[in-house]
């Protein structure tokens, strides 16, 4: 078999290792399935995790292609600037922790449209919040896609892209519709540790053997600097042109900040016009950074994949340890993908040279086979096959976890509330499992065509996306009482939707400028274009207008608050309440009992206002 | 829906929820500021001060070290905190409540 393989070109460590992954994590989902019987099993694992249990089951759900082989793939890329990624990914929590994590935990829904649903007594909102699920989650099943068509070529050398998106698709789309969420639950948590071990033995492994973090760091000269810091004995191979210079790539601002202005100085026709370009330069990247920021941070706060976990913890308190263990557990874990883009820039420059799937977003698998060629062939090979485990683990967590939220939505939201509200359990797990293959199949189609796109870069965007729309919905609705529906619907409309199309349209071109850059002769180009009206006008109007670009690809900075004052302001003028008793007055659209509300919300378990909450609505009909 | 109408009592009273929201507000609003200030300031040093933030320590450049490093730890210990302070408000809380309604 070994020859075979050899021959070709598949590492036979690389291939085992990547096998044992699939199987186990196959394996795990049959093994629960005989155990998760009940519609509640299905969708929040009965409500009975552990702090420990759920905290690594959010990391390793939360831990996706982008973390594993995005945010390396990135900082080698453009350096500085890509550091916010993991920062903010990991920090980001905090705000959940802070605002959201507890009163969301005790309001006890299934999911965020339940959740929009029972604090607006609104069944319209629920349509509108499930919009936003599905929104959300394509955006960010895209580059778990392109981290699976990436290992997989990576894996077997010869095989078309798409065709590792279609087989990692089926697999865990298959694992999903058998094991529901607590099956998932058991295998998140298992891939949590499976990631830590394979981002961080290579890379000890690897530093021990050429050199630190700090000291590939140092080799990068500083515009301060007149010669590189680096001690002696530290390897570095030329880069190639397509590289950024040393200075840029070291400090902020770099090229990830500065792309748009960039194309704009290169397009300049006159030395007046480059010369009032470049002094926007510095300025801008300000605004691009502050904007990413606030995509990050108010975005992991509005993530439906993972905002559905914390309805697995027993109560308020267990919900808010869980948030501390996740950012110590994922915090640990983002220190070390910045180490591989480091040392890879040292060692594995070429890979600036190459585009699409065998770009820089694959230097986590690429960089322990070096060792190949230091005279340790096993070692490169084994630890080359453990951080494609990790890629493997990191794509399947996230994308199932994706996919159940998506599912659930569709089953539980669209066909148990909308379509058929009448539904039996057995009815809702059936309507479960179609909605899974179904996600499943429009998640791999879209997942086909952004091979040119970095995988970090898209996240980011399911992140602004959901920073400006779920984050201003559920912060607002905890902490102000004078919410009403229609303020909350209609911010979290147009914000989402506008950060959504910003982002579209950036994305559409990109995609079109990429695939116009494989082009070289001239009157083919030419005729491409003349076939892509649409992607060449925006192009076009980027070119133009730099700032509009930076805004339309980050759009966090105008979106949220575009979307909190709309709330606010919409509330204000819909919310009429009477004079004399600051009731609200007939069919107010704040909600009559918002005070017992926001008590389930804020008030401490022990004072068992829930259970009155529950038996109240019980009944008055069901909640 | 006779909860807000009918019943006196110091759990379903305005006040409390008022207090008890204001009180945890309060506690979440300063560590999100801590956190906030660290977010905001970063850049600004960056934007400002370039060469003092690319001075070399061990290695890395100051600002290197607190974005890739350091960031970490200081968020961990404002979540620690907080959570602490949180719980204990809420013990504080239900102790409150229930000693006003046996009252």
């Amino acid at each position: 078999m070994s020859p075979l393989l050899a021959a070709a070109g598949i590492d036979p460590w690389i291939a085992v290792c990547s096998l044992v992954t699939v199987v186990i994590t196959v394996g795990m989902g049959f093994w629960t399935a005989g155990k998760s019987k009940s519609a509640g099993d299905f969708f929040v694992a009965g409500r009975s995790v552990s702090v420990g249990w759920n905290a690594s089951a959010i990391s390793g759900e939360y831990l996706s292609a982008a973390s594993f082989m995005g945010v390396a793939g990135m900082v080698m890329a453009t350096g500085y600037d890509a550091l916010w990624y993991p920062v903010c990914y990991a920090c980001g929590y905090l705000f959940l922790l802070l605002f959201i994590a507890g009163p969301l935990r005790r309001f006890g829904a299934y999911t965020i449209p339940d959740f929009a649903e029972g604090r607006y007594d609104s069944p319209v909102f629920r349509k509108i919040a499930v919009c936003f699920v599905l929104f959300i989650g394509f955006f960010y099943t895209m580059p778990q896609m392109k981290g699976a068509g990436t290992t997989l070529a990576y894996i077997f050398p010869g095989l078309p892209y798409w065709a590792g998106v279609v087989v990692v698709g089926a697999v865990i789309t298959l694992n999903v519709s058998l094991g529901g969420m607590k099956g998932i639950t058991l295998v998140q948590a298992f891939q949590y540790w499976l990631k830590v071990f394979a981002i961080t033995v290579p890379i000890f492994v690897l530093a021990s053997l050429v050199g630190q973090y700090q000291q590939h760091l140092a080799a990068n000269k500083t515009a301060q600097e007149t010669v590189a810091a680096a001690p002696a004995g530290i390897e570095r191979k030329a880069l190639p042109a397509k590289a950024p210079t040393d200075e840029a790539w070291i400090a902020p601002f770099g090229k990830l900040t500065t792309k748009a202005l960039d194309a704009s100085i290169i397009a300049a026709k006159t030395p007046e016009a480059k010369a009032e370009l470049e002094a926007h330069k510095k300025p801008y990247s300000l605004l691009y950074t502050y904007s990413l920021i606030i995509a990050l941070v108010c975005g992991t706060a509005g993530l439906p994949h993972i905002l559905v976990r914390f309805y697995t913890n027993p109560d308020g308190v267990a919900a808010k340890r869980t948030t501390m263990w996740v950012m110590i557990l994922i915090g640990v874990f983002y220190v070390f993908p910045p180490v591989y883009g480091v040392i890879g820039r040292s060692l594995t420059p070429e890979l600036y040279d190459a585009v699409g799937s065998k770009g820089t977003d694959k230097v986590v698998l690429e960089l322990p086979t070096l060792l190949a060629g230091r005279n340790h062939p096993l070692l490169g090979s084994i630890l080359s096959g453990i951080t494609c485990a990790g890629a493997f683990a990191a794509f399947m967590s996230t994308f199932s976890g994706l996919l159940v939220s998506m599912s659930s939505a569709l089953a539980h939201d669209i066909y148990g509330r909308m379509l058929k509200p009448g539904a039996t359990p057995e009815q809702r797990l059936k309507a479960f499992k179609w909605s899974a293959l179904i996600v499943g199949l429009v998640a791999v189609g879209l997942g086909s065509q952004v091979e040119a796109l970095e995988i970090n870069f898209m996240v980011g965007q399911a992140f602004a996306i959901a920073a400006a729309s779920y984050f201003p919905l559920l912060f607002m609705s905890v902490w102000w009482r004078g919410m009403t529906m229609r303020g909350a619907a209609t911010g979290m409309l147009i914000g989402g939707l506008s950060a959504l199309t910003a982002i579209s349209l950036t994305s559409i071109s990109d995609v079109a400028v990429a695939k116009a850059k494989k082009i070289t002769d001239a009157a083919e180009l030419t005729a491409y274009w003349a076939d892509h009206p649409l992607a060449k006008a925006i192009a076009d109007y980027w070119i133009a207008h730099p700032l509009a670009r930076i805004l339309c690809e980050q759009p966090a900075i105008w979106a949220v608050t575009l979307s909190i004052i709309l709330m606010i302001v919409v509330s204000l003028w819909t919310d009429r309440r009477c004079k004399h008793c600051g009731e609200p007055i007939g069919s107010c659209p704040v909600p009559a009992d918002v005070r017992m509300k926001m008590l389930v919300l804020h008030a401490p378990e022990a004072l068992g206002l829930k259970q009155e909450y529950i038996k109240e609505h019980e009944g008055l009909g069901g909640h | 829906m006779s909860e807000s109408s009918s019943t006196p009592d110091a759990i379903h009273s305005d006040a409390f929820l008022a207090r008890l929201m204001r009180d945890q507000l309060k506690l979440s609003i300063a560590c999100a500021l801590c956190f906030t200030v660290a977010l905001v300031a970063l850049p600004l040093l960056n934007y400002y001060q370039p060469a003092f933030m690319a001075q070399r320590i061990f290695g890395f450049t100051l600002t290197w070290l607190i974005l890739g490093v350091l960031f970490f730890p200081f968020v961990w210990i404002i979540s620690f905190v907080f959570i602490k302070r949180s719980i204990a408000l809420e013990d504080a809380e239900a102790q409150a409540a229930q000693d006003g309604l046996t009252k």
